[in-house]
């Protein structure tokens, strides 16, 4: 093992941005220090998307991840402690490059969303974009996300106190 | 985007840390309200809506307006602000997430050079 291995493990961190790209639009970016496939991989494979889509600071946990990865495949989490369920299906997988999903647990008219994986020099820009059905749809999931957030969210509100504090 | 300077987004989030405060919000997004009306709909005493609503005026979320002897709060200047914080809310998910995939995706890389490694051996 040469000496340069060791920095080179040193995961970097890179930015998220979250913004509003019109009044049925959110996109969210974020480059990640990989080729994707390995991305694309951990998006797809149920396993490995259980390590990284509950964080600890939302203080609930994965109780059951099914995913049918496939064209007209279906998938469904279920959380713990509150049982409370996303559920969907996929309409388009391109190994390795895109993604569509519908999200289903509101009803139909959900949100449609769609991950692009683009890899350059070995690095991976990731956009998720998610279109709704009506301004009104987006403007809901705001509110409504802000009312589900009350308690599952409950550790993130402290999370984000913190870092408030720490910026100023 | 808007922009926040570091106090206003303390006092946002803050204000938005709280159920009830955040029930407020809702409230008066449907109707304007009076401090009695609220403390009715919330079932607390005057002086803890008072006290929830000050929190709310001071980040800015709401004002309020002494009518005769009641006094009104309807939401404040800075209702575009509060679509930002929910934004900034759901960034702050997602980057707690991709923390934790940047660490998944460390490992898949490091399996595969050790994998590749054994290959060549």
């Amino acid at each position: 093992m040469d000496a340069g291995t060791e920095s080179e493990l040193v995961p970097m961190k890179n930015r998220t941005t979250v913004e509003r790209k019109s009044e049925r639009e959110l996109v969210v970016t974020r480059t990640f220090n990989g080729p994707a496939r390995l991305v694309f991989e951990a998006w797809t494979k149920p396993e490995l998307f259980r390590q990284w889509w509950v964080p600890k600071s939302m203080g609930m946990s994965l109780l059951s991840c099914e995913m049918d990865v496939r064209v007209g495949g279906k998938y469904r989490l279920e959380f713990e402690p509150d049982a409370m369920a996303f559920f969907g299906t996929y309409l388009e997988v391109t190994p390795h490059s895109r993604l569509v999903w519908t999200n289903e647990e509101g009803g139909e008219g959900g949100p449609v969303t769609t991950v692009t994986f683009e890899e350059k020099g070995g690095k991976t820009l990731l956009v998720m974009h998610e279109l709704y059905s009506s301004k009104e749809a987006l403007d809901n999931a705001g509110s409504g996300a802000a009312d589900a957030m009350v308690e599952t969210f409950a550790q993130l509100d402290e999370l984000l106190l913190t870092l408030g504090a720490s910026v100023g | 985007m808007v922009q926040y300077t570091s106090g206003r987004l303390d006092a946002s989030f803050a204000a938005l840390s709280d159920p009830t405060r955040r029930g407020v919000l809702e409230q008066l997004g449907r109707a304007d309200a009076s401090i009695t009306d609220l403390a009715e709909t919330f079932h607390m005493t005057l002086t803890g809506m008072r006290k929830h609503v000050g929190v709310l005026e001071q980040a800015g979320l709401v004002t309020t307006e002494k009518v005769g002897r009641v006094r009104i709060c309807n939401l404040g200047p800075r209702r575009l602000e509060e679509e930002a914080a929910w934004i900034e809310r759901y960034r702050q998910l997602w980057d707690a997430r991709f923390d934790e995939l940047d660490k998944v995706v460390e490992e898949l890389k490091r399996k595969e050079k050790v994998d590749g490694r054994r290959n060549r051996e």
